[in-house]
């Protein structure tokens, strides 16, 4: 489908549909149960290569109950957790209107922020090419594609319009949204499905726990539905993305994120920090005078990165679907940004 | 903010600066005068071990020992790693060229595939090997990471963003340049630092090999016997900026970015369409954006990887595409002379293009011999001079991502 871009990008842009998965379970109903309880997730064991006595620790998803129909896709069949994610993820979020995508009807755009992406597979990958790369599987090398799981998804859609993998820290999912506001008001799309997603693996654990023992790594997805026709909930504002770099530090990009958000009484605050004082410290500090609700999603469901930052949105157009007037997400990532959004009541 | 953003209008984008370094060597001079010759730059992979891999050569580059001065310092400077080397000495020349300063919030927006792939599968070996040991890791971690990489580009010109990092699998450079594009044509930022870059990798290596992707003998796009492609790395960087900004400060313009398509292909995770209806669909955009008709495109860097299926499948695609004028436009493959460098792969061929339009040539695939029936159009097997205004980059990748650029010839207006 050819589009030719117009230059109005300041269009209103609304949610209209949300999706997740997460050590709560599939589904927003699960997630949103668990965000209500307030009880963190039990974390389990996981197995690492080299340590016979011990072993790391993550927040696991669940095995779904009962079993998505998608998974029984030709194209499913040899992936990874990351991409049945990702799938599930944004096929609850377009809900009904996943028909209309594959019968031509929505030009959709897709995109999917990953941080560690498809690690199961490059791990095995690489060690079987280290044992012995004659017998290295020619079916699992390109699962490692950080786009795997957005090619899985435009397939299973039939989709065939812009579809971008994007690559950073957790708040590259932010920048995601922005980018489907961007493509809806130029265009470009009809609609756009923004995931953020992760898999757990080993390697990843391992690769964490040298920044921060306490941290308990976990997967899954979060998927927000963007169109420009009225829905009940309103992306208002994604702020700057405020980087790490040069002179500025973590808590300086925090603050300016702070500074770019409208806050009211009313606000709901779904911030990214875990409880861990060290990894909370820029912002924690950032919104020290803060005196409004506030859920650290987190906190209950274990650092999951591009997936985590996917949960925070999700919470907070799911609050403002139980009645909140506006919540805010405040994303201070691992290393490289700090960006934050507004969702408001329309 | 990133959202939401006042209306502006529409801008025309072109390119100020310019840098590239694959296998051929460093810098704009001796790759233009290697790619108008089609000279070819394959040898011994020495990076990682080779010896129970189908294919054992690849266009690997020659590092300078030094790189240029920049805002770095010394330990930022020790801590890149081979992928952050290319992206750096891409950018040194095209920052040199352009003039740009140091500046807050100027986007960058980058392609690769692997990013610091090399580092990564250290820290792997390591973690495997000896897995109480945790010296170095904790550096391997954070610079295997492609903003690592963005960041520190950003502070080697004292730049601060937003990053923007595509991994569209070999699309990503095309993308990447694309989303540039974008955010310059719809008056979102007045400059964007582009590019792709990646490194060769020994995962990466034995992926193509594994999938017999890789040509036991030599890449010969678009040739009837050809047997698969040949890996490299590099990168390229372009300073874009809008017209008006360009001509405010003076700045020499290279050449016009003047339009960018993109398609997704549902049809297989690695192999496209045989009709090659998303590449169709995603030139069609490009040329539409561009305001351009087929006829008027006068060479086309075709993404020819030099497997079957690809050069098959993009081949029907141009046929299709350049409706009935398919035998006036000229293509070619340059990944025959530097391989393919996968999310490098998009950046690297719009410079050859910038190149070819500023310079009044067109690069040969050389290493063909007998051009596949199916091409109807005209393959260039041989050094050709000409002054041309249009020429069109394709970029294709696994997962079915299809990315189209249109470069323009810079005459003044």
């Amino acid at each position: 489908m050819e589009r030719r871009m117009t230059t109005n990008p300041a269009t209103s842009i609304f949610v209209h549909g949300i999706g997740a998965v997460s050590p709560a379970g599939w589904g927003v109903g699960p997630f949103a149960a668990a965000l209500n309880e307030g009880k963190e997730i039990a974390p389990s064991p996981l197995a690492r290569p080299g340590w016979n006595d011990r072993s790391l620790t993550v927040r696991r998803v669940p095995a779904p109950s009962p079993r998505p129909a998608f998974l029984a896709s030709p194209r499913l069949r040899r992936t990874s957790a990351i991409s049945h994610y990702v799938v599930f993820s944004a096929l609850e979020a377009l809900g009904a209107d996943a028909e209309k995508v594959s019968a031509g009807q929505i030009n959709l755009g897709v995109i999917v922020c990953v941080m560690s992406g498809c690690v199961n597979y490059s791990r095995r990958f690489y060690d079987e090419t280290l044992r012995d790369p004659t017998t290295a599987s020619p079916l699992v090398f390109p699962e490692t594609v950080f786009n795997a799981p957005s090619s899985h998804l435009a397939a299973l859609l039939n989709s065939t319009g812009i579809n971008y993998t994007l690559v950073g820290d957790p708040g590259t999912f932010l920048q995601g949204v922005a980018l489907a506001a961007d493509w809806l008001g130029s265009g470009l799309a009809d609609a756009c499905v923004v995931v953020g997603a992760e898999e757990n693996d080993w390697l990843t654990a391992d690769a964490f726990r040298l920044f921060s023992k306490r941290m308990v790594l976990s997967d899954g997805a979060g998927a927000l539905y963007l169109r420009r026709d009225p829905s009940r909930t309103q992306l208002e504002a994604v702020t700057d993305s405020h980087l790490f770099s040069g002179a500025q530090t973590r808590l300086m990009a925090a603050r300016r994120v702070r500074e770019q958000l409208t806050c009211s009484d009313t606000t709901l605050l779904c911030d990214a920090v875990q409880y861990l004082p060290k990894v909370d410290e820029a912002e924690n500090a950032a919104w020290a005078d803060w005196r409004g609700d506030r859920l650290s999603v987190k906190r209950i469901l274990g650092e999951g990165l591009a997936a985590a930052a996917a949960w925070q949105s999700v919470a907070a157009v799911n609050a403002i679907q139980q009645g909140r007037t506006a919540a805010n997400v405040s994303v201070v990532g691992t290393n490289q940004q700090a960006i934050g959004a507004r969702f408001v009541a329309a | 903010m990133l959202f939401p953003r006042q209306p502006q209008a529409q801008q025309r984008v072109v390119v100020t600066g310019a840098g590239v370094i694959t296998a051929l060597g460093l810098g704009w001079k001796v790759n233009a005068a290697g790619f108008r010759e089609g000279a070819t730059a394959f040898r011994p992979v020495t990076l990682f071990d080779v010896s129970r891999q189908r294919v054992k050569t690849a266009a690997e580059v020659t590092i300078p020992a030094e790189l240029p001065p920049s805002k770095l310092n010394a330990h930022q400077l020790k801590r890149l790693d081979r992928a952050s080397k290319l992206l750096l000495l891409a950018a040194h020349e095209a920052c040199r060229q352009s003039g740009w300063e140091p500046r807050e919030q100027l986007p960058i927006v980058l392609g690769t595939t692997s990013g610091g792939m090399g580092l990564g599968e250290a820290y792997y070996r390591q973690a495997i090997n000896t897995p109480n040991s945790h010296r170095d890791q904790a550096h391997r971690v954070s610079h295997y990471q492609a903003q690592r990489q963005a960041l520190d580009l950003a502070d080697a010109f004292g730049f601060t963003g937003p990053v923007t990092i595509v991994s569209n699998a070999c699309a990503s450079g095309g993308n990447a340049i694309g989303h540039a594009w974008h955010l310059i044509r719809t008056g979102q930022s007045d400059r964007v630092l582009t590019g792709g870059y990646d490194a060769l990798s020994q995962l990466v290596f034995s992926g193509f090999d594994c999938l017999q992707a890789l040509s036991p003998t030599q890449c010969r796009p678009f040739d009837a016997h050809r047997d698969g492609l040949a890996l490299g790395e590099g990168a390229a960087v372009l300073t874009l900026e809008s017209l008006d900004s360009a001509k405010q400060r003076g700045a020499e313009i290279l050449a016009e970015v003047s339009g960018y398509g993109a398609a997704t292909d549902a049809h297989h995770l690695t192999q496209p369409h045989p009709q090659g209806t998303a590449a169709i669909a995603s030139m069609r955009a490009a040329c539409h954006a561009a305001d351009v008709s087929a006829e008027q495109i006068s060479y086309i860097n075709a993404h020819g990887t030099g497997t079957p299926l690809n050069d098959s499948a993009e081949a029907a695609a141009i046929n299709t595409w350049a409706n009935g004028h398919a035998r006036e436009v000229f293509v070619s493959s340059t990944k025959a002379s530097i391989g393919h460098l996968l999310g490098a792969a998009g950046a690297v061929e719009a410079l050859v293009c910038i190149m070819a339009l500023r310079e009044g040539w067109m690069p040969p695939t050389r290493s063909t011999q007998t051009v596949d029936p199916a091409c109807g159009f005209q393959f260039l097997r041989s050094p050709m001079d000409q002054q041309f205004d249009y020429a069109l980059s394709n970029s294709f990748g696994f997962g079915g991502a299809n990315a189209t650029l249109i470069l323009r010839r810079w005459s003044g207006a």
